[in-house]
């Protein structure tokens, strides 16, 4: 693919080269890894406030009742299922596969969106409320921040299957689907570190 | 296979057919859709200069209007709550809205002629940063129509902050512009740091490249790890005042230090984040006024990432009169202390290349050699409050006043103004007066330094910062009346700086291309540059290009007048992070309406949860995604489609 000359040597015979966006050598894809490592820092001083809370303040403050796996164990897995799906996507694309592409962002839209339900029927079934106390503020504010990067990248899944589905990609020209896929891994990612501290760390004291 | 996305670049030399038809495509259209789409790098650069000078007069006066209220004992000229106001708002200024802001104007407009490239990575990202700062800045500042601007100082202590105690909308407009300024400074960096890794001229290998792009780039890379926790204290804060959750409010099990760490995270990063990229103003511009390369460019580099790097593990020291434990102390102390020693590396680095240079004294150079020794003094101060025994005695007096102005102002203002001096021929084709420029100087220096050293007396005499008044027989009226006066006469001139700007705007001398024979690519180009920068894109084999001949430094030569045309449609080179070995060609959009519009649905969705118009504001966010998916939707003619041509 690259078959540039090293320049010191022979500076302006530069040998034939790529032209315009070409998946991970395009810079929007560039820019999403600012964004995600941006994002990606967000969350961790997210979770360094939970922890200070949790660990600063009383804990008689805090329910009762642990936090349960009913719901967010499946959530867990739906959501890693959909990452599998947008990377079966994303080969598809890269094998010029239209049909793959379009079938891996829909199995991957309907997994993210069934994730949003179950949040929804968690929250709805929490016994306390966002202004109940320390724990509660941050329980949703947490969780809260990772479903609304889940319903971003859902838009985005959205608008990628739509341009998908117009023909507007092929093996050369797929640069959105691999900065859309990009950003769909990193939320699932962020979910593991949030599962991981407000549903695993309280079982552990 | 063929490849059908594929191309050789042709070389050539310019001409000014070359030159007419790449005017032509890179020029921004006349009339309003052009000043409100342009994304010419040189353009937004100067826009963020004009305002982040024009929110630093409105911080000035700020500042001016309280040296007023403290010149004698006991006066009376404004009352404590718009004292109040009055100090936030210059701290929220001077530090937000104009100390990063300005030294983004010159990397904007520096960035691609140091490079040799002909934009940003992102033109349209960069318009949008240029707007969203722009937007913020006006949403924070119209709190004072309604006369409740941010009133709890720039570092906004919970619970001070929180509904009980501060229950106007001062503290709302506070959180939420600083929410939307973070969306500015964040995707401003990230546009330094991927234009830093793929825009350089084929040849500009990481060891060439001058020490400002390091300071922006590693203050840019500081900046997406740090923001976050700004952006996100302010809207815990927002959410406890809005929404009674309890994350600095103690009744629910919050706690008020919470906000001072995510604060502090931040904030302790940022002012190395507001001076860095001026310390490297210093590495550049100095050598050129000492007629020699800087000492020690690779031990400066490392320098300015180290202190980067170490200035994410002090943050604590702010906060030693908090109770906190004592082995945490030690940890934060001992780092503050560390982090020094890379500070001091520039120093040194700067005193040997003056030491053993050839000295030509102009305006610039004046200002690059006081920044050096304000920086001292304020390191110095600094070095003192990282003393746990000597910060306790300090904290929250005067002399912690002085010692950020020291910092600020030496190391941040002081850098600005000599690279004011030094770049100002290159932006407008004309020279700023030397003879206004040096009286100019003479009184800033003197105006600064009598304004600002008594204020470490002040502080040892036990003043506390931020009270609007004193009593009469207390021993500190004489050193406030001088730091009154010197004041003054630091507002003098700065508005000399500012008539010398606007007459040598219309009668400075023509600069030429290179004015003061400097060695960087910025000067290979006329003054001011063209639309398109360079007419054939130059190849590097030096960290000097235009000095190549006096010093024998590169294995070859550099070709500055033979290079790649790139003339089909807007095109630049994109090469690799570290040898900068050409990897591909981009399409680069032209002037685009949408970072505009985009800004204005999010000013009025700030506006409508400022005011609780829930209903606007999920409107606003409506016509944000509108917005973007007309800003994003895949173009052919950008090469993020396929063509209907191919299969």
């Amino acid at each position: 693919m690259r078959d540039a000359v090293p320049v010191a040597e022979a500076p302006l015979q530069i040998g034939s080269l790529a032209v315009g966006s070409v998946a991970r050598r395009a810079s929007g894809w560039w820019g999403m890894v600012t964004l995600v490592a941006t994002e990606a820092v967000l969350f961790s001083y997210l979770l360094f406030s939970y922890f200070y809370l949790a660990t600063q303040s009383d804990p008689g403050r805090y329910p009762a009742e642990l936090p349960s796996f009913t719901l967010s164990a499946p959530s867990t897995a739906i959501l890693i299922a959909s990452s599998i799906a947008v990377w079966f996507a994303e080969k598809g694309a890269e094998t010029g596969s239209r049909g793959r592409l379009v079938t891996g962002l829909l199995i991957g839209l309907a997994l993210g969106t069934a994730f949003v339900g179950l949040q929804v029927k968690e929250w709805l079934d929490k016994p306390f409320t966002l202004s109940a106390h320390s724990y509660g503020s941050m329980y949703f504010t947490v969780t809260g921040f990772h479903l609304a990067h889940v319903v971003v990248g859902l838009v985005i899944l959205a608008v990628l299957t739509v341009w998908s589905a117009l023909g507007y990609f092929d093996r050369q020209r797929m640069a959105p689907v691999a900065i859309g896929a990009l950003y769909w891994h990193f939320v699932d990612v962020v979910w593991l570190a949030v599962f991981f501290s407000l549903y695993i760390t309280p079982h552990l004291r | 296979m063929a490849e059908p996305h594929q191309k050789i670049p042709q070389a050539g030399v310019a001409t000014p057919e070359l030159e007419a038809r790449l005017q032509t495509i890179w020029e921004t259209d006349s009339g309003l859709m052009g000043w409100i789409g342009t994304v010419d790098h040189k353009e937004i650069g100067i826009r963020y200069i004009v305002t982040a000078f024009a929110f630093l007069i409105a911080g000035g006066i700020e500042a001016l209007i309280m040296r007023i209220q403290l010149a004698g004992p006991e006066q009376s000229v404004v009352t404590p709550e718009q004292y109040d106001q009055l100090f936030s708002m210059h701290g929220i200024t001077m530090i937000f809205l104009y100390a990063l802001p300005i030294l983004s104007g010159f990397s904007n407009y520096l960035f691609p002629l140091l490079f040799g490239s002909r934009d940003m990575a992102f033109p349209r990202l960069n318009a949008f940063s240029y707007w969203v700062y722009l937007a913020s800045g006006l949403f924070m500042y119209s709190s004072f129509l309604i006369g409740a601007a941010p009133n709890d100082g720039w570092f906004n202590y919970a619970p001070y902050s929180l509904k009980d105690f501060n229950p106007g909308p001062n503290m709302d407009f506070y959180a939420l512009g600083m929410i939307f300024l973070g969306i500015s400074t964040t995707v401003g960096a990230a546009n330094f740091v991927v234009t830093f890794l793929r825009c350089r001229a084929p040849g500009m290998s990481i060891n060439r490249i001058p020490i400002m792009v390091w300071g922006t780039t590693t203050i840019s890379m500081g900046i997406l790890l740090s923001v976050p926790a700004v952006s996100l204290a302010f809207f815990l804060l927002w959410m406890d005042r809005q929404f009674g959750t309890h994350f600095y409010e103690t009744g629910g099990g919050g706690e008020p230090l919470l906000w001072q760490h995510l604060f502090w995270i931040f904030a302790h990063p940022w002012v190395y984040i507001i001076v860095l990229p001026a310390m490297g103003m210093a590495s550049d511009v100095l050598p050129v006024f000492c007629r020699r390369p800087l000492v020690a460019y690779t031990l400066v580099v490392l320098g300015t990432i180290s202190t980067m790097a170490l200035g994410f593990g002090v943050w604590v020291h702010h906060m030693f009169t908090t109770g906190i434990p004592f082995l945490s102390m030690s940890f934060f102390s001992g780092a503050s202390f560390i982090i020094t020693i890379p500070s001091a590396i520039a120093v040194f680095a700067w005193v040997a290349t003056i030491w053993t240079g050839r000295i030509v004294v102009s305006s610039a150079f004046l200002y690059f050699a006081a920044f050096i020794a304000m920086f001292v003094i304020g390191g110095v101060s600094g070095v003192m409050t990282a003393s746990v025994p000597a910060d306790l005695q300090l904290h929250d007096t005067y002399f912690v006043v002085a010692h950020i102005h020291y910092v600020l102002i030496g190391i941040n203002l002081f850098g600005v103004l000599g690279g004011l001096h030094f770049w100002f021929p290159k932006m407008s084709g004309r020279m700023l007066g030397e003879r206004l420029g040096r009286w100019t100087f003479w009184t800033i220096f003197i105006g600064f330094n009598l304004g600002f050293l008594p204020m470490h007396w002040t502080g040892l005499l036990g003043m506390p910062r931020r009270i609007y008044t004193y009593p009469q027989d207390i021993g500190w009226s004489a050193m406030n009346m001088v730091t009154t006066v010197g004041s003054f006469i630091f507002a003098v001139g700065f508005a000399m700086l500012l008539i010398n700007v606007m007459v040598s705007l219309r009668r400075g001398a023509p600069a030429g291309a290179n004015p003061w024979d400097a060695p960087t690519l910025e000067w290979a180009v006329s003054s001011p540059p063209p639309p398109y920068n360079f007419a054939v894109l130059p190849v590097i084999a030096s960290r000097h290009p235009l000095w190549e001949s006096r010093l024998d430094e590169g294995r070859g030569d550099s070709s500055l007048e033979r290079g790649l045309l790139l003339d089909d449609g807007k095109e630049m080179l994109v090469t690799t992070p570290i040898d900068a070995q050409p990897d591909l060609i981009v399409k680069m959009p032209g002037d685009d309406p949408w970072p505009f519009l985009v800004t204005l649905a999010m000013t009025l969705g700030f506006a409508a949860l400022l005011l609780h118009w829930w209903w606007v504001a999920a409107g606003a966010g409506l016509a944000i995604l509108f917005g973007l998916l007309a800003w994003l939707w895949p173009r052919a003619d950008l090469g993020q489609k396929r063509e209907p041509g191919h299969a």
